[in-house]
Order: C-alpha cells, then structure tokens, then sequence
C-alpha cells in the first residue's frame, strides 16, 4: 500500500469518527418530571416519578429514539400547587427539556396550564381527571369522566339493580364536577331527587362514623343502594375501615370507587372489603403478558418483591410510548411537530388492547369494572365491549354539550362552539382566569 | 332463583351425608363438578353452583366458600381446577380442592382466576348461611338466620318452617320469624307485618317501605302504622349513636392533645413537632406488627410501652438538641419545633417511604359491639375510648401523687422559687417533655388502629390538639379531657345537619368566639404565679 493510500484511508477514518461523535455528541432528548416527592400527594406521585425514570431506562437500553438517549431532568414541586407552575416553568424556561410527565391533582394542572401554553411546551397528564379542558399543548392519558364515571354507574343500574345513590366526595374540585356531571345524567335516566344524597368530607377526613352511619340508614329504604365514592387519597383507608366495621358487606350497599386503587389498598386490610367496586381503565390483576412483564420489570426496577402497579402508572406507559411513537413519526422533537403527529398515534395499552391519541388530546380506553379481593388486588367484573374514546366536554352539562376539541388545523382550537361557530379562551386563559 | 331452590336439596341431603364415608379418589366426582363451574359462562354459574350443592358432596361447602373468597383458579396448561392459599405477590401457594394436597408455588401467569361476582357471592352468603342454620352453636345459628333476612323466597320458605319447629332457643326462633315475615309481607300478608312491628333490622324496615309504597291501600296503612313506632324506637337509639360518636371523637381528640397539655401547659412550649411525636408512635405499632408477623394483638399490646419509650426519646432528643437553648423564646421555639416536624416527615418518607404503611387491626379490635339492630358501638373506637381514659387517669396520678408530679407542679409555679428549694428545674424540664412526649407515642399506636399510618398522619392532629389545650385551658388535664370530649361531641351533633366540613369550621368559630370571651380556656389556672 502506497503512503498516499495510507493517508487518504487515515483520513477517510477520521472523517468517519467525526462524523460518529457529532451524533453521539448530539444532545439527549430531556424528559422533564414534575411530580411531587414531598408532601401530601408525595404518597401518589413518587411511583409515578419512578416509572417515568424506569421507561426511560428502558427506551435507552433500546437505543434511545432517533439515536438519541434519554435523559430524565427531575423536579420536586412538593404538593404545592403554585410551586408547580414555577417548576414548570423552569422545566420549559432553563433546562429546556423537549417533554414533561406529570401532576396528579387538577388544581397542579390548572396552575401549571398558563405556564405550558406560553412557552409551547409538552404535558402528558396521567391522572383521571373531571374533564371539562382541553389544552393544545396537554395530552390527557387519564380517564375523562365518560371513561369512568357514567359506565361504572351504568353499569350499577344495569347489572346490579341500583336505584337509589350516595355520592360521596372530598370537598374539591373533581369530585365536585364529577358529581354535577352524575346527578344531571341520573335525573335524565329517571332517578327522583330524594333518591340521590350528596355528601362531601375535608381532604384526609378521618371520622367517618357519623357519615357511614347515615349512609346505612340512607340504604334501608327499601330500594337497592350504591355509594359512588369519588373520595381522594388517605381519607379512604378510615372510610374503608369504617365501612367494615359497621358491617356495610358489598352485597347490601357496595361501594364503588373512582380514586381507590392498588396502591391505595396496599394501606388497608383488605378482608372486610371484598366485592367493594372501583372503575377504572387498568387494574394490577388484567390477565394478559404484556401487563405481566411490566409488573416484572416494575419489581425489578424497585426492587420491592410486594410492589404494586395502577392505574396512572398504565397511562405513563401509554403516553411515554405515544411521545416515543410521534417523535419518531414527526422525526424531530421540535414541539409544533411533535403536537402534529401524534394526533392519531396508536400503541399498546396494559389490558391487550390499544390506545390513540384522539383530536381532543384524550386517549381512547377500555373501562374496566373491578371488585376488591381479600389480597388488596381488584377482579376485573365487567369491561367496556370496546373502547371508549375520552370526551373533553361532557354530554351531561349544560354549557358544556356544545363544545367541542379539535387540534387538528384548520380547526385548531379546543373550545369550539357548534352552536356559535366560534372558538373561546383556551385553557391556560381560563386556568389564568379563574386565579 | 333457581339457585335457592336447590337450598331445600343441599339441605335434605346434607342430613343424610354427614354421616358417609368420604369420596373415593380416582373417578373423584368433585373434579367435574369443579371444572363445571370454572366453565360456567355467567348465564350458567348458578346452575354449576346448583349442581354442587345438589351432589351433597361433604366438600361442598369449602368449595363454595373458596369460590367465595376468589379462592378457585385454574391451571392454564392443565384445566385442572386448584385451591390458592396464598394469592399474594407473583408466586401463588395452590393446594388441590379434592384432596387437600399442598401443590407448592406457582407463577401468577400460569393461573386463570375462576370468575365470580357479587351478585353470586350474595347467593352463596345465602347458603352458607342457611347451611349453618344446623350448627350446634346457637350464636352460630342466630347469626345466620340473620343473614337470611331480605334473602328468604318461596322455595325456602318451607325449610325454614321445617327448622323453626325444632328450634328450641328462643332468640334463633325470632330472627326466623322476622326473615319469614320479611319474605310474606313482600307477598302482601298483613298479619306478617305485626311480626315486624317491633323490629329495628334495616331489611325489616326496607320490607314496610316497600309495603307502603306498594298497591294495597289496606297493607300500605298497617306498614305505615308499624314504621311509625319503629321511628320512635330508632330516635332513641339515635341520640344513643350520636353520643358514642361524639364521646369517641372527643377522645381521639383528647388522646392527641393531652401530651401537649402537659409539654405546652406545664413548660410553656409550643411544639410544633407534637404530630410528628404521634406519627412516631403509629409507626413503631407497624415496626413491632413487622417483627411479630401474624400476632398483631400481641404486636398492639407490645406497642403501648415501645411506643411511649421511642416518642419519649425522641422527645428528649429535642429537648436537649433545641428546646432548652430557646428557653422563655416562645415565637422561635415554634419556628423550630415547626422545622423539626417537617424534618422528621420528609426523614420518614425517605428512610421509611411516602407510602402509607399497613397496620392490622387484630381481631377483637374490628367489627362491632352489637346493642340492638339500630345500635352498635364500633370495637376500635371503643378500645381507644377505654385507653384514653386509662391515660388520662395515669397521667392525673402521676401529677398528683408522684414526686415528678410534685416538683413539675412547683417548677410551673415558680421557677425560681422551686430551684431554691432545691429542684434541679432542667432535670424536671427534661422529664416532663420526655412525659408529654410519650404520651403522644402513645396517642399514635391508639391512631394506628383508626387512620392512616404515613408522613402526614400526625399534621392532622397538630391543629386539633392546640384547640383542646387553649379551649380547655392551658396547663389543666381536666380541662383538656373535658374540652375534648365535649368538641367530640358538638362536632358529631352538628355534623348530620351541617356536613362534616362545615361542622369543623363552626366548630373552629365558636372556639374563636369562645377565646375572645374567656381567653384562658374552660378551667383557667387560678393563683399568683399564674396571673404572672
């Protein structure tokens, strides 16, 4: 081989590995999560901040996307809620992070909606929520309440023979919403007013005698009655175990649940409450091996034999892989481009199925209906025959039947009235608003 | 229900079988009927069921209450249907239903969970329980004739006549009178109504409500008639219920704060960090629960003492560490204690976890006291009412009759004067908050038994147990007892007509209120030194 030779192969390499470093060098896509570690929701989000972590674990063992590795920015907004925005806002503003997974209460995604829709960023919401928004920079992962609230009631009149109902909340939003949503729907199916009872607590209500009692006496009426518990977080292990021992048995008054899910009844001894309900679009328990090998990794990845998956964790799955899914499809991660492609992006869920992304934002989902066993795990009941596609504005609501979401151009807009033909604030202006 | 009339069956078969051989293995006829009803679609179960009950089969009974439990799975590969004795993480431990033969371990995934609802699961209560109607124990009998109420229907209705004949106690006779009567009132027998008149069980009541908005205007007014004087009665024992609410309240209330009377009313601390304390005596009930797995009374009792110590320390610690170099600086002693308590949540949630963490309730703590069919006094509230006035009455000894008591007392007093005398002030310092601290661990492992054992449990006394003290008057035990089971009681009165969250906050204003009239609580503390 000549020099000359020598040099041009020398040289020819060089070039390559330049050309190497300069994609290595490339900067890693950063996923933001903004989730509290401290505080009272510290309780619910801190395996949601793990799961994260773990699913881009994973993704990079995969080789990232686009040859990009993934790179997790973690920030703690404590469980409270102004501090959300500001850490969204830091997120976006100094670490530039490409996408953020997070909150959990409505009030943290209401603060933090001016923040996303100014400085155009990415939220994958993975909470089941009240509905009644839709943001062009929000994918909401969670349930919207069409996808939990009106089939598990359906599904009490229906299959069960409930007429008579208790709903009982804690005193905020969601809860608040949810049950002008139910009641409208259950005086349109026939139900007389006296026949409803509202009931709200404080949030960690601890004392629920009084209430348990007044629910068994509501429940000896003569006609079969349901509680439909959209109580939040710690007050429902007391309730539960109030519920169990007043002896209220799942087969005279049950109770079915929007809020209560595995992690939640890892708090509780479970045995008084077996055939108690609680809807929700995954469970721990679905039969089926793409759920099983992500409870493997999930205990791997803990590394807590007794680790426990729900709901909102499935929903981060879902969302992660559908963030993955439209970069890959948009082949940047420039956010405009990202918002295009997605929309209509389809991966697969926990329970064997699968989930796309709709024009509204919201997801498509299986609604699953599922009773306590005695080992804190919920068997799935009954399930939507198909899947349910998330409404961002209820039927059941006046003001809000004739609104609809639509992100796809020319429309563009997520509060479009049909009647007017006109579209309203968005809603990081009215999250502003309503301040 | 075809499933009930298949009762009378199981039942005239049953009496014949107790007495034969057990089934002989190969050909075992258990095994079709098994997977007969692992099979079953949701339109057939009940006759799978039937057909279990019907072969008088000696195992039937544990198969139904297995199947009960979500204790019946199969195997993927096999078909063969087995018995899972423990259901908890991956790997399940499985037995065979037939034999009762240990099978070992076996992955979740190769397992098909049969099926069951609660619509079956209430059918199967149903004969279980009529099962037991034959039991020799008569508080047996009673119970399940009682969960016979509201499940009578035509087909049993002889049986149960059949077996009230030879009933000989008095009380199992009633409860089937009453769940026949059940069943003929829904059929329109007036005379059955009179049967019910006097009963206070809500299906009894459910009966006449739907007797008096049925068709018949003649049996509709005698159900009308019979409710009113179940009204009567039911008020009565209302205000009973209300009561044992209100006092059990007011004692959680009086458990929480009765620690920082002494602490706040005897040294004038405000400490903030009293619900950490108390969240530190719920977890060592969970750490003791760890160690002594499956005995969770004996873990309970154990706890009194451990609790009381690990607070007591802890106690101590702060004492020692913060505390006394603030001493007579009230606005920074509540700084610091409020960072303390925010320390010792955030070092639980690290070192423990932010998870709430599961105590069990052993058991003859759940379930409840029964009065009569409208009344029963819940056991844990019960327990910890009963434990708060044990503490009550030891602390009260200690102040009163020991020499701690003595010298706290004078230290209170004048301090001045009491260290002239000789009593080494910073020793009674240390002791008295390592006492109010205990109390609070103690606080805690009652809590542990009624709400959520994490982080945050003890933020949601510290509030409450302030209110007691001020209300009741500072530094007096009397007071604090009397201010918390009367707050106990006005918060359950005013809860049914107002809602719990505006009962606390009417609560919080008459307290308000109350302060601005008497700002020294209910028992203000009277003498020289305490105008100073």
């Amino acid at each position: 081989m000549s020099l000359k030779k020598h040099v041009k192969l020398g040289l020819s390499a060089l070039a390559l590995s330049i050309s190497f470093n300069s994609v290595a060098a490339e900067d890693p896509i950063k996923v933001g999560i903004l989730h509290s570690l401290s505080g009272t929701m510290a309780i619910s989000e801190t395996v949601l901040k793990d799961t994260v972590e773990m699913l881009i674990e994973q993704q990079n063992a995969k080789g990232g996307v686009l040859g990009r590795q993934l790179e997790a920015v973690v920030v703690d907004p404590a469980s409270n809620w102004p501090l959300f925005a500001e850490k969204a806002r830091e997120l976006l503003a100094q670490e530039k992070v490409d996408v953020i997974f997070g909150n959990w209460t409505s009030v943290s995604r209401k603060s933090v909606l001016p923040v996303v829709e100014e400085l155009n960023g990415l939220l994958f919401y993975p909470v089941q929520y009240e509905g009644e928004e839709s943001s062009e920079n929000v994918f909401y992962t969670g349930a919207a309440p069409n996808q939990q609230a009106i089939p598990a009631v359906n599904y009490l009149m229906n299959n069960i023979g409930v007429e008579r109902w208790v709903l009982a909340g804690t005193d905020y939003v969601y809860p608040r919403t949810t049950n002008k949503i139910l009641e409208t729907y259950l005086m349109d199916m026939g139900v007389a007013k006296e026949d409803i009872m509202i009931n709200y607590t404080p949030f960690g209500h601890s004392d629920w005698q009084n209430i348990v009692s007044d629910i068994k006496r509501f429940g000896s009426a003569g006609k079969k009655t349901a509680v439909v518990s959209t109580i939040n977080g710690d007050a429902n292990v007391p309730f539960y175990r109030e519920l169990g021992n007043q002896g209220i048995a799942a087969s005279d008054i049950p109770v079915v649940a929007f809020s209560v899910g595995e992690q939640e009844l890892s708090g509780i001894d479970t045995g008084p409450l077996v055939g108690h309900l609680a809807a929700w679009n995954y469970f721990m328990s679905v039969d089926n091996d793409a759920n099983y090998d992500f409870i493997d990794a999930w205990v791997e990845y803990t590394g807590q034999e007794d680790a426990v998956t729900n709901d909102p964790m499935e929903a981060h799955y879902i969302g992660f892989n559908m963030y993955v899914e439209a970069v890959k499809k948009a082949g940047t991660t420039d956010v405009d481009a990202v918002k295009d492609a997605i929309i209509g992006v389809t991966v697969p869920n926990l329970t064997g199925g699968y989930a796309a992304m709709m024009p509204n934002h919201h997801i498509t989902k299986p609604v699953l209906i599922g009773e306590i066993q005695d080992n804190g795990q919920f068997s799935v009941v009954w399930e939507t025959s198909g899947l349910v596609a998330g409404d961002a504005w209820s039927d059941f609501l006046p003001g809000s039947r004739d609104i609809i979401a639509d992100w796809r151009k020319p429309m563009f807009c997520g509060t479009f009235n049909t009647v007017t033909g006109k579209c309203g604030a968005s809603a990081g202006e009215m999250a502003a608003e309503a301040e | 229900m075809s499933i009930i009339r298949s009762l009378t069956l199981l039942f005239i078969a049953l009496i014949s079988l107790l007495s034969l051989p057990a089934t002989a293995q190969e050909n075992d006829p258990g095994r079709a009927l098994l997977i007969n009803l692992a099979e079953a679609p949701a339109s057939k179960v009940e006759e799978a069921v039937n057909a279990i009950v019907s072969s008088g089969d000696k195992r039937a009974r544990g198969w139904l209450e297995a199947y009960g439990n979500n204790r019946l799975s199969r195997i993927k590969d096999t078909g063969q249907v087995v018995l899972v004795l423990n259901n908890r993480g991956r790997d399940w431990e499985i037995a065979d239903p037939l034999t009762g033969e240990n099978m070992g371990e076996m992955s979740r995934r190769e397992l098909d969970r049969v099926a069951i609802n609660n619509r079956i699961r209430g059918q199967l209560e149903g004969i279980l329980a009529m099962l037991d109607l034959n039991a020799a124990d008569p508080d047996v009998r009673e119970a399940s004739a009682q969960d016979m109420m509201g499940k009578v229907d035509a087909s049993l209705v002889e049986p149960l006549e059949a077996q009230l004949e030879r009933e000989e106690n008095a009380s199992v006779r009633n409860r089937i009178e009453e769940a026949l009567a059940i069943y003929r009132v829904s059929e329109g027998n007036p005379e059955a109504i009179d049967v019910l008149a006097g009963s206070l069980h809500p299906r009894a009541r459910a009966a006449l409500n739907d007797a008096v908005r049925g068709d018949d205007p003649a049996l509709a007014d005698r159900a009308t008639k019979a409710l009113e004087s179940i009204e009567q009665k039911l008020k009565l024992n209302r205000a009973a219920e209300t009561l044992y609410f209100g006092l059990s309240l007011g004692s959680v209330l009086v458990l929480a704060a009765i620690g920082l009377a002494i602490t706040f009313g005897v040294m004038g601390v405000i400490n903030m960090a009293h619900g950490e304390l108390i969240m530190l005596g719920a977890y060592t009930t969970w750490g003791m629960q760890q160690l002594l797995p499956g005995q969770p009374g004996l873990a309970l009792i154990l706890s009194i003492p451990a609790g009381f110590m690990v607070a007591a320390t802890a106690g101590i610690i702060i004492e020692r560490s913060v505390i006394q170099h603030l001493k007579g600086r009230p606005l920074e002693t509540l700084l610091a204690t409020f960072g303390i308590s925010l320390i010792l949540q955030q070092l639980v949630r690290t070192v423990i976890s932010p998870q709430n963490r599961t105590v069990v309730t052993p058991d003859w703590m759940s379930g409840s006291l029964v009065i009569n069919d409208a009344l029963s006094l819940t056991l844990n509230r019960l327990y910890v009412l009963a434990f708060a006035l044990i503490v009550f009455a030891a602390l009260m000894l200690i102040m009163r009759k020991t020499r701690l008591g003595l010298e706290v007392r004078a230290v209170t007093q004048n301090r001045a004067m009491a260290r002239s005398m000789g009593i080494r002030a910073t020793r009674v310092d240390i002791m008295t908050f390592a006492l109010g601290s205990g109390v609070a661990g103690l606080a805690g492992v009652a809590l542990s038994q009624l709400t959520n054992v994490g982080p945050n449990l003890g933020q949601n006394y510290i509030i409450d147990s302030f209110m007691v003290v001020v209300f009741g008057g500072v530094g007096n035990l009397w007071g604090t007892l009397i201010a918390g089971l009367s707050l106990g009681t006005i918060n359950q009165l005013l809860e049914p007509w107002a809602g719990a969250v505006l009962a606390k906050i009417i609560v919080l204003v008459f307290i308000i209120l109350f302060i601005q009239k008497r700002p020294k609580g209910l028992f203000p503390q009277k003498g020289r030194a305490a105008e100073g």
